[in-house]
């Protein structure tokens, strides 16, 4: 190899990193650009990992520490303004006013979170004490305990499946494939650590998908009483004393179900980032009718986009857990070194 | 609660609402059960704040009622809808000043219909023309007529006479405002602040003083249904619907309801007698009730109007709670005297409200 | 029927305020495999008394989860304890002593509430 070719990955979450670092250890030339401060994605407000229970920040410092290994240069707080296209490669332009020639482009722009208060009879950000996944993911990491707004511990708790998922009212008719797993998570550290407390699931299905995910959710039933409801939430109402009234259907017993609860936690969903449409509309790709970006192939190139040269890692592609997203980085890596190579 | 978020949420809900010159289309139930609102809508919007309101003699029933209970096939509804439409613009209007919130609703629902399905416009074209030789027009803007106070309730607040305050206390006036189905929940883009968070009757008590009384059941329907009320045996399903809102709202201890729908204001006025008959139960203070007011006696009251020009002697619960709280002058003695002062008679008191507490 | 001709209709909705854990949690402890169970209907589609007569065990189990326990002791009785849910059962919880449970529990409730 004479001069090394030239990459660039737009976005840098878990994928970004991880196909950027193993790009530059394969000895090519390679360009990160971030539009927030840091690298690291969503994961850095993460608790901890399904279904181990890691600490997410290990995960997070060992893809830092693959960065800081393969060193390559990392653009932040940019974003792309504009990109030429050239014979067999990129110019791309950034915020900056940086012009970056490309030999291959892989956007790894990620998921958006769901906005929970598009569900407005769940009465997100209305309700002091309705709160998303995310929300209590994050309180989960700042290691305070999780209490109602009034700071009370909560006695009862409903998280409540698939909000932003499998709703073609809200224009997602994708299931979002981590929040069924991360309900049971959640709830099973909720229990831990509110023993006393009551923890309700409202689930339309159970998405139990990867191994070992299964003995959680049974686990979550045999060992910390968590009681699974079938039924979507209809709507939730507040109390004078802030506590919320919520109405589904307990669907097996086939009767409507109302229940008073401390706390309401939305497993809100993953959608199409808001960078992700951009780009594709900036690299002229074909994007799914989810609004995510469409693979050459679903079975055999799925790290390929509908243009040549330009490659997709991550969830820009679909809902993905950070495993998944962490082989499909490293997939994209293998297939853009073939692509260089053979060029 | 976070009142700032909904305010998110209503900027996402804002519709136009013209500044004047409106054709208005009556409702055909409310003059007979609230028969001093529509007077009080025409004297407030033309005499307060004067605006040119036509009230045109010529337009009927909107046929809502007949259609919601599958007695009228939709082409009917859609020719008379076309001749209230012509009317206005025979009239030389464009604006619709709607009365009713199921009427709101048909006129909405006829003209998506013709916005999605031309053919069914052109239909009522021909229709209109064979039937009555008027020539259809399309309005420019409906709104109903609680979009409008809404709208203007910052200069109806300038002139109030008694704000929505206790005056025994000094404390806002606890009011829930209760928005019929029809206003929003069909399309919620054209009901101020949508439909899960309607702030059209929640904006009048605010900017008039009151205090909203934002309970658990505040979105369900009052009950009434087109088909449960009209057939005397499936009144259970409506009385029961009215139950679990008064069982819902009574702990917060309302001075009163509002409401813009005239089906939810008669039925929750109504079913109170009727639960207090069926269960012995009676809601609000003293056993008296929780007065039912729609929003134009409400504003009538705000702004001096008297309360029995205003029609509130023909309301099943008492209003005079109500009055006494705001400090209302009136005289007991008018209660059932005609507009020339002849006795109309008074109605009996059912035992299931409290006559110890009665006005008389 | 009274004058109205119609009459107020009480809610049938599970109300969970009102719930009545006493049986439930009573037959958790000593039995309590029940508490893994799916609602996956295994149970049901192979009982004997379920398909000659109106009987779900699984809507029974259910019942008993949201503790409403008023109708709980007229269905057990249409049970014939042969047993054969616990064959088909997925997660292997031992039904039929849920049912043993679930009868001795309910004259012992039946005795307290008296």
């Amino acid at each position: 190899m004479s001069k090394p070719k030239k990459v660039i990955t737009i976005g840098g979450g878990v994928a970004g990193t991880e196909v950027s670092s193993l790009l530059a250890e394969l000895g090519y030339d390679v360009t990160l650009i971030e539009k927030n401060s840091q690298t690291g994605g969503k994961l850095n407000g993460w608790s901890h990992l399904f279904p181990t229970g890691r600490p997410a920040a290990q995960v997070a410092e060992f893809l830092q520490h693959k960065v800081q290994r393969n060193s390559f240069k990392t653009i932040c707080q940019t974003d792309v303004s504009q990109v030429v296209f050239g014979n067999g490669s990129f110019l791309v332009k950034t915020s900056g006013d940086e012009r970056l020639p490309a030999d291959a482009v892989v956007i790894s722009t990620g998921f958006d979170i769901f906005d929970a208060t598009r569900k407005e009879e769940y009465g997100y950000s209305v309700y002091e004490n309705v709160i998303t996944s995310v929300d209590l993911e994050n309180r989960l990491k700042a290691g305070a305990p999780i209490t109602t707004a009034a700071g009370n511990k909560p006695c009862r708790i409903a998280f409540i499946h698939c909000v932003g998922s499998r709703d073609e009212k809200c224009g997602n008719h994708h299931c979002s494939k981590v929040c069924c797993v991360t309900g049971v998570k959640q709830a099973t550290e909720l229990a831990k650590q509110l023993p006393q407390a009551e923890i309700f699931c409202f689930y339309m299905d159970l998405r139990m998908f990867g191994l070992p995910y299964e003995s959680m959710y049974r686990e979550a039933q045999e060992k910390y009483n968590i009681q699974f409801i079938r039924g979507r939430l209809s709507e939730a109402a507040e109390n004078a004393d802030g506590t919320l009234q919520i109405k589904a259907e307990d669907t097996l017993s086939g009767r409507p179900l109302k229940m008073q609860v401390d706390l309401v936690v939305l497993l809100v969903g993953m959608v199409p980032g808001k960078n992700t449409a951009h780009m594709a509309d900036l690299f002229e790709l074909q994007r799914e009718p989810n609004g995510f970006l469409q693979t050459e192939d679903p079975h055999l190139f799925k790290n390929r986009s509908s243009r040549k040269g330009v490659f997709l890692a991550g969830t820009c592609t679909g809902p993905m857990t950070v495993d998944e997203t962490l082989d499909h980085a490293r997939s994209a890596a293998l297939d853009i070194h073939h692509y260089l190579q053979n060029k | 609660m976070k009142h700032q978020a909904k305010s998110i949420i209503w900027s996402d809900y804002q519709k136009t609402i013209p500044a004047d010159g409106f054709y208005y289309l009556r409702s055909c139930i409310r003059q007979n059960f609230f028969p001093g609102s529509e007077r009080a809508f025409l004297q407030i919007m033309q005499n307060d704040l004067g605006k040119d309101v036509f009230d045109d003699p010529k337009h009927t029933t909107c046929t809502g009622i007949a259609y919601h209970s599958d007695l009228l096939p939709f082409e009917t509804l859609q020719t008379v809808v076309a001749r209230q439409f012509a009317l206005m613009s025979e009239a030389g209007y464009r604006n619709l000043a709607v009365s009713c919130v199921t009427s709101f609703g048909i006129y909405s629902e006829v003209l998506e219909t013709w916005k999605e399905f031309p053919d069914e416009m052109e239909k009522a074209r021909t229709y209109l023309r064979k039937a009555t030789g008027r020539e259809l027009a399309i309005p420019e803007n409906v709104a109903h007529c609680s979009d409008i106070f809404y709208h203007f309730r910052n200069e109806i607040a300038a002139r109030l006479q008694y704000p929505l305050i206790n005056g025994e206390t000094g404390q806002p006036l606890k009011i829930v405002e209760h928005i019929g189905c029809h206003y929003a929940k069909m399309f919620p883009g054209k009901g101020v602040g949508g439909a899960e968070f309607s702030c059209v009757l929640s904006g009048m008590i605010e900017a008039w003083g009151g205090e909203v009384v934002d309970y658990p059941e505040r979105r369900h329907c009052c009950g009434f249904g087109f088909r449960q009320y009209l057939i005397m045996a499936n009144r259970g399903y409506s009385v029961s619907n009215s139950k679990k809102k008064f069982e819902s709202m009574e702990p917060y201890r309302p001075d009163a309801i509002i409401c813009n729908c005239p089906g939810c204001t008669m039925f929750l006025d109504k079913w109170q007698y009727t639960i207090g008959e069926l269960e012995g139960k009676t809601y609000g203070g003293e056993g008296r009730g929780i007065p039912v007011l729609t929003y134009e006696e409400l504003a009538g009251l705000a702004l001096g109007y008297d309360p029995w020009d205003l029609g509130l002697q023909m309301h099943q619960v008492d209003c005079e709670p109500l009055l006494q709280k705001m400090g209302i002058k009136y005289n007991p003695g008018l209660k059932y005297r005609g507009l020339k002062g002849e006795d109309l008679g008074k109605p009996v008191i059912p035992n299931c409200f409290n006559r110890a507490v009665h006005s008389f | 029927m009274n004058a109205f001709g119609f009459k107020l209709i009480e809610p049938r909705s599970i109300d969970f305020d009102q719930f009545d854990g006493r049986l439930l949690n009573e037959i958790l402890e000593k039995e309590p495999s029940f508490k893994i169970c799916l609602s996956c209907g295994g149970c049901t589609a192979t009982c004997n008394a379920g398909t000659l007569i109106d009987f779900n065990i699984r809507k029974m189990n259910l019942l008993l989860r949201r503790g409403e326990i008023t109708g709980l002791a007229r269905e057990i009785d249409k049970c014939m304890l042969c047993g054969k849910c616990m064959l088909v059962c997925p997660r292997g919880i031992n039904i039929r002593n849920v049912i043993m449970l679930l009868k001795k529990g309910l004259v012992q409730y039946r005795n307290e509430n008296i």
